[in-house]
C-alpha cells in the first residue's frame, strides 16, 4: 500500500471526468469560482484550503495547497498556524462528542 | 520527456526604447551568500570594479542624458570606490539607487553608511524575502533577519520609508524556492501590516521579483531536481504583455570589469550585446545604445512570467 497515493496522479485529475464529463465540468467550474478572490483574498482562501486539506487528510490537496501558500508569500510558520486551527477544530469536535456518550450513559444509568 | 522551453519560440523581440538607467555592478564580493543570489556573490568573491572603471562610469554619466545610476553587486558598499562614485554622480545631478542587503550596515567600519545614504538622498532597494525570521535566515543565513530589522529601524529613524520622495526605501521579495512570486500589491499590504505591527517599521513599496534559474539559485534548482520543472513553470506563465515593461528596454548594465550588457542576468551569463555598439564603458556610446536590439535567451522567461518582474518589481500590477 506504500504506493497507494502517487504524486504524479494529481496531474491526472481530469481523468476522473472521463466517466462523467458533465458533472466533472460543473465541479471544476464551481471549484475555480470558489477559489477566486472575493471578500476573502486569494491568500486567505489558499490558507483555508491547506487547513481543510489536512483535516480531510488528502495528500494531493496538501501538496497542492502547500505550493499555493508558498506562492502567496507565506512560509511554514503561517501554514503551521493554519494546521493547528484545523487540528483544534477536529480535536474539539471529537471532545464535544463526549456529551453524546454522557447522554447515552445517563439514559440507561441509575 | 518534455523539451526545454525556448524563449526564441515565443517570437518576442525586445528593442530598447531609450536609455534612462545605468546599472553598475561594482563587484561580486558580499558579506552574505544568499541562496537565491543570481550572481553567486559572497565573501570569497574577489571581482571588484577598479577606480579606473569607476571613472569611466562617471565620464559616461557626465556625457549622457541618463538620469539614474543604479548600483548593485555583491554588496556594493564593499567597493572602495563606492563613496566616490555616488558623490560624483550626485554632483552631476543624477538620481542614485543602491541595492542594499541591509546587514552590511553592521560590518566593521561601515557605521557611516546610513548617514551617507541620507546625506546623498539615495534611493534604497533592500532585500527582505520574508517578514518572519526563520524564513529569512533560511535563505540569507543565521541572524540575517534580526540585522535586517535593526537596519530598517535605523533607516526609518533617518526618515527613510515614510512616503517622502527624498528618502525612498523599497523592499524586495524573492520567492524562497522554486515557485513564482504572488501578486505584488497583495503581498505589499501584508508586508506593511506585519512590519508595522510587529516591528514598527515602515517602507514605501514592495518589489516582487521572480528568481532567475542562474547563479546560486540555478545551483539549488539542479541539486534539488527542480530545474526542469521550474523552467517549465516560468515558460508556461509567459505573459507577452510584460514585454513592454521589461527593464532592459530602459537600462544598460555595466559589469565590474566595465563590459556592457543588456541586464545583470546577461552579465552573469556572459551574453554579449548584439549589434555594433562598443561593448565597454570606456567607449560608451549613448546614441548607439539607446535604440538597440536586446540579446535574449531562455532565462528571459524569468522576467516575463506571470505579472512579470524587473529591477523595479512586478511589471503588471
Amino acid at each position: 500500500m506504500s504506493d497507494y497515493y502517487k504524486s504524479e496522479d494529481l496531474a491526472r485529475f481530469a481523468e476522473v471526468g472521463e466517466n462523467g464529463p458533465e458533472l466533472f465540468k460543473k465541479f471544476m467550474a464551481w471549484y475555480q469560482a470558489a477559489l477566486e478572490p472575493g471578500l476573502l483574498t486569494k491568500r486567505e482562501k489558499v490558507l483555508i484550503g491547506l487547513a481543510v486539506a489536512h483535516s480531510v487528510q488528502c495528500p494531493y490537496c496538501i501538496d497542492a495547497y502547500t505550493k499555493s501558500c508558498l506562492e502567496e508569500g507565506m512560509g511554514m510558520e503561517h501554514m503551521t498556524e493554519a494546521v493547528h486551527v484545523a487540528s483544534a477544530i477536529r480535536g474539539g469536535a471529537t471532545l464535544i462528542h463526549a456529551l453524546q456518550a454522557k447522554n447515552a450513559a445517563d439514559k440507561i444509568s441509575l | 520527456m518534455r523539451s526545454a522551453p525556448s524563449f526564441a519560440a515565443t517570437g518576442a523581440e525586445i528593442v530598447s526604447t531609450g536609455l534612462d538607467i545605468l546599472q553598475v555592478n561594482v563587484g561580486y564580493r558580499c558579506n552574505m551568500a544568499c541562496k537565491h543570489c543570481h550572481v553567486s556573490a559572497g565573501p570569497d568573491r574577489t571581482e571588484m570594479m577598479s577606480s579606473e572603471t569607476v571613472d569611466h562610469v562617471l565620464s559616461a554619466l557626465a556625457a549622457s542624458p541618463i538620469t539614474t545610476l543604479d548600483i548593485t553587486g555583491g554588496a556594493p558598499e564593499l567597493n572602495p570606490g563606492f563613496r566616490h562614485l555616488i558623490v560624483s554622480a550626485r554632483s552631476l545631478g543624477k538620481h542614485v539607487m543602491v541595492r542594499c542587503n541591509l546587514t552590511i550596515l553592521f560590518e566593521t567600519g561601515m557605521e557611516w553608511l546610513p548617514g551617507f545614504y541620507r546625506q546623498e538622498q539615495l534611493e534604497i532597494i533592500a532585500s527582505l524575502p520574508a517578514c518572519l525570521g526563520p524564513d529569512v535566515d533560511r535563505v540569507r543565513g543565521d541572524g540575517a533577519f534580526a540585522k535586517s530589522i535593526e537596519a530598517l529601524r535605523r533607516l526609518n529613524d533617518l526618515g527613510y520609508g515614510s512616503g517622502g520622495s527624498d528618502r525612498p526605501l523599497h523592499l524586495v521579495y524573492n520567492p524562497r524556492g522554486a515557485y513564482l512570486p504572488p501578486a505584488q500589491c497583495s503581498l505589499e499590504a501584508e508586508y506593511k501590516r506585519m512590519l508595522r505591527e510587529r516591528y514598527d517599521i515602515t517602507f514605501d513599496r514592495l518589489l516582487t521579483l521572480a528568481n532567475m534559474p542562474i547563479g546560486r539559485f540555478g545551483d539549488f534548482l539542479r541539486s534539488s531536481n527542480n530545474y526542469a520543472s521550474y523552467v517549465q513553470k516560468l515558460a508556461a506563465a509567459f505573459n507577452p504583455d510584460t514585454l513592454e515593461g521589461v527593464m532592459c528596454r530602459r537600462l544598460i548594465s555595466v559589469k565590474w570589469d566595465g563590459t556592457l550588457y543588456d541586464c545583470d542576468f546577461n552579465q552573469v551569463l556572459c551574453l554579449p550585446l548584439e549589434g555594433d555598439c562598443p561593448r565597454h564603458i570606456a567607449e560608451f556610446d549613448y546614441d548607439c545604445l539607446k535604440n538597440r536590439a536586446i540579446a535574449v535567451g531562455d532565462h528571459c522567461f524569468g522576467c516575463t512570467a506571470g505579472q512579470g518582474s524587473s529591477c523595479g518589481g512586478a511589471i503588471e500590477r
